[in-house]
């Protein structure tokens, strides 16, 4: 970050960005040169740009597919990532299958992109279960609620990584206000300590719920990591150029024996924090329409554009991939099972449990009285 | 268990050895934790481990146990068996989190896809004059927590034994250490087979009272024993092991056959394991009960400085108390009213409760 110097915008390019925020796609679509970016990104070509375009125009879809499922009572609650499309998506096309993601539980957009079905994020905001898919199938763990513990999660794969010798990195997900956790600071003393392929991937989505970022930190959030002794980029989180070159740098830096890195993507949450908040009560409508201007996909578009790609064929071809995911994804739905009585008590532990297994039992019994979902006898 | 192999250890030495086992089995297997490299530990329990297995498989790390536990976790993702080292049982609270929230749920959260099978080493208790947050009993707090496995060994064979059956579990346990046992010396055989955590011990047969104790207080209690059977009551004491989850098959066969339980621990009274055991053997031995459940345990205060730790820790004599009030005999509770009147709370004398 400290080697980032300010490119001064090319004629015809209003936009400024913030000193050390590195950007490669102004919000008017420009690509403009970055000295430390722009070397992760010789491969980029028109189809890349195209494929990028489709992938945020899908994660898009299915959050918003989500927002409605759950304001029509089929999912219990849905946490939005609207306006972090480029964020999510930079970075896990930035990915190989080896590296290993420890997300919280807004990368909905990431684990899509890891192969997850977007039903099993379904089944699991409609309160199934709390895993919709099986983390090794993706390298791509459990989602996780509690704010930050995740991250410490990361650097300890990261060091059984180191131990293997594997060429891998793992990379964890959290939003602005996990930098307050003690986790995440924990982390990143480990990280450092034990030099961990890790890659610390902060949205900076502003919110925390109602909490703005001002109150969970006084200076950029990446200026912290320097003081661990971990490098940080502060990239430009709806530049999904940026993101990608990003996170590339710094997986290859991980996979490379140099340790870990910690990225800020200055993003927007342009919706609530989850379905059950209401943003209109803590924030101003002027911010998200200012953020709504530097929307990710749209700028995408300008760029191709900008390309000279038939952006309106491109974009029906995705909205018409959109439409049929999302008619899957509802019909889907429909079809859900909900989960058996079992589900209680299989896995509590992964060895007989005796007391356990009584209280089971017992509920067999007493579910045994009434019409209804029962229990099997003896343990799955 | 005292065959040609066997050597006299302490209790610490023999929890090292178990160590030492453990890491030469497999490779997976990893300690983890604050001093226990070339320190070896406060306590010297992980003694030339580092040099024998290298500082990558036993591992000083950073001053923080949230961040010890949260890395135990994400290495147990990728395969790995940590053994963590907390170094004294009041430090493991910032861990507390990752335990409950993490280590405890995952397997089940990912529907038995991602296990955890990391050991949690806790030296705990009382009785070495320690300051404060060295002496404390939390086993209550994980035996609550489902997904969690507790154990206490309260001998040097049993320290040898469990610490191995908690590494190979794919369950994570909470192995907890009396650590004012650590000197204690006895024959462990290091060939022993590698046993099952759960069973409880029969440490003492007796027929007229079962105490149930685990632990350090096993010792005390073996000890009650022969001083009750010295004014004519017999002892059978049962040392739990396995604090969850608790073989309740062994203490009910013995309350169905002394008819009267006495419970004792260090750890505060309200919502411990004895409350949990008086409230099972009720439930499934009523009608063989001579007399209700009594506990003999410490206070729900804070665990005091080290000039008054004596009266707060359960001794020969307040155990004895507690046995002669299951057996009716005199006590120091026998000025109390048992038919009283329960008083109301916020009235001023609600102290008469007693056993």
């Amino acid at each position: 970050m400290g080697s980032t110097s300010l490119i001064p915008p090319s004629t015809g390019m209003p936009h400024v960005p913030e000193p050390d925020l590195l950007q490669v796609l102004t919000p008017e679509g420009h690509r403009r040169p970055d000295h430390d970016l722009d070397p992760w990104l010789e491969d980029v070509t028109p189809a890349m740009l195209t494929s990028l375009h489709r992938d945020m125009t899908l994660i898009r879809r299915i959050d918003t597919e989500c927002t409605h499922l759950q304001r029509q009572g089929e999912l219990a609650l849905w946490p939005p990532l609207l306006g972090q499309e480029a964020a999510q998506a930079g970075s896990a096309v930035a990915m190989q299958d080896d590296d290993y993601v420890f997300p919280s539980y807004r990368e909905n957009g990431v684990a899509y992109l890891r192969g997850v079905d977007p039903l099993g994020l379904v089944r699991l905001w409609r309160g199934a279960t709390f895993a919709g898919w099986k983390p090794q199938d993706h390298n791509f763990a459990a989602q996780q609620i509690i704010i930050g513990a995740q991250a410490l999660h990361a650097v300890g794969y990261a060091m059984g990584i180191t131990r293997d010798g594997a060429d891998a990195a793992a990379i964890g997900y959290f939003g602005d206000g996990a930098t307050s956790q003690g986790d995440v600071n924990e982390a990143m003393v480990f990280a450092a300590s034990f030099h961990a392929p890790v890659v610390f991937f902060c949205q900076n989505n502003h919110w925390a719920i109602s909490e703005p970022v001002g109150l969970q930190a006084k200076r950029h959030i990446a200026d912290r990591p320097w003081g661990f002794g971990i490098p940080a980029m502060r990239v430009d989180g709806n530049d999904v150029l940026a993101v990608m070159a990003a996170t590339r740098r710094a997986l290859e830096r991980a996979r490379n024996s140099g340790g870990p890195t910690f990225i800020e993507a200055v993003t927007y949450r342009m919706g609530p924090h989850t379905t059950a908040d209401d943003p209109t009560r803590y924030r101003d409508a002027e911010e998200v329409e200012a953020w709504r201007a530097k929307d990710p996909i749209d700028r995408l578009e300008k760029h191709l554009a900008e390309l000279g790609e038939d952006v309106e064929a491109l974009t029906a071809d995705s909205t018409a991939a959109a439409d049929a995911m999302a008619a899957e994804l509802r019909a889907g739905v429909a079809a859900l099972a909900d989960p058996e009585p079992a589900d209680l008590f299989d896995h509590v532990y992964a060895e007989p449990h005796h007391e356990l297994e009584r209280q089971r039992e017992h509920y067999r019994l007493y579910l045994e009285q009434f019409d209804g979902p029962q229990l099997e006898a003896g343990v799955r | 268990m005292t065959g040609a192999a066997a050597e006299n250890l302490t209790f610490g030495k023999a929890i090292n050895a178990g160590l030492r086992a453990a890491l030469a089995d497999d490779p997976a297997v990893l300690l983890m934790g604050e001093d226990i490299g070339q320190l070896g530990g406060v306590f010297r329990i992980t003694d030339g481990l580092q040099d024998e297995f290298g500082e990558d498989r036993v591992v000083d790390t950073p001053l923080a146990e949230s961040g010890i536990m949260g890395t135990a976790v994400g290495l147990a993702y990728r395969g790995y068996r940590p053994v963590v080292e907390i170094q004294f049982d009041g430090f493991v609270y910032p861990s507390f989190d990752q335990i409950v929230s993490q280590v405890a749920k995952l397997h089940h959260r990912t529907h038995g896809a991602v296990t955890m099978p990391i050991t949690i080493r806790i030296p705990f208790g009382g009785g070495i004059g320690s300051p404060e947050h060295h002496s404390e009993s939390p086993e209550a707090y994980f035996v609550h927590t489902a997904g969690l496995r507790v154990v206490s060994p309260s001998t040097p064979q049993e320290g040898f034994d469990l610490i191995r059956a908690a590494v190979a579990s794919n369950d994570p346990v909470v192995y907890l250490e009396p650590k004012r046992r650590y000197h204690d010396k006895a024959p462990v055989d290091l060939t022993a087979p590698l046993r099952p955590l759960g069973p409880a011990a029969l440490a003492a047969q007796g027929s007229d009272v079962t105490l149930v104790t685990y632990g350090p207080l096993v010792k005390t209690c073996l000890q009650a024993a022969e001083a009750a059977a010295a004014d004519g009551a017999s002892l059978e004491v049962i040392d739990l092991r396995s604090l969850s989850p608790i073989d309740f098959g062994l203490i009910e066969s013995s309350v169905r056959k002394t008819g009267r339980l006495v419970i004792a621990h260090e750890a505060s009274r309200t919502g411990g394991l004895g409350a949990e055991i008086a409230a099972t053997v009720t439930e499934r031995c009523f009608h063989w009960l001579e007399h209700p459940p009594v506990r003999v345990t410490g206070f729900d205060i804070p665990y005091p400085p080290a000039k008054l730790e004596h009266h707060h820790v359960p001794d020969l004599d307040r155990i004895l108390d507690g046995v002669d009030r299951a057996l009716g005999r005199p006590n120091s509770l026998d000025s109390l009213d048992p038919f009283a009147a329960p008083v109301p709370l916020g009235s001023t004398s609600d102290h008469t409760s007693g056993a």
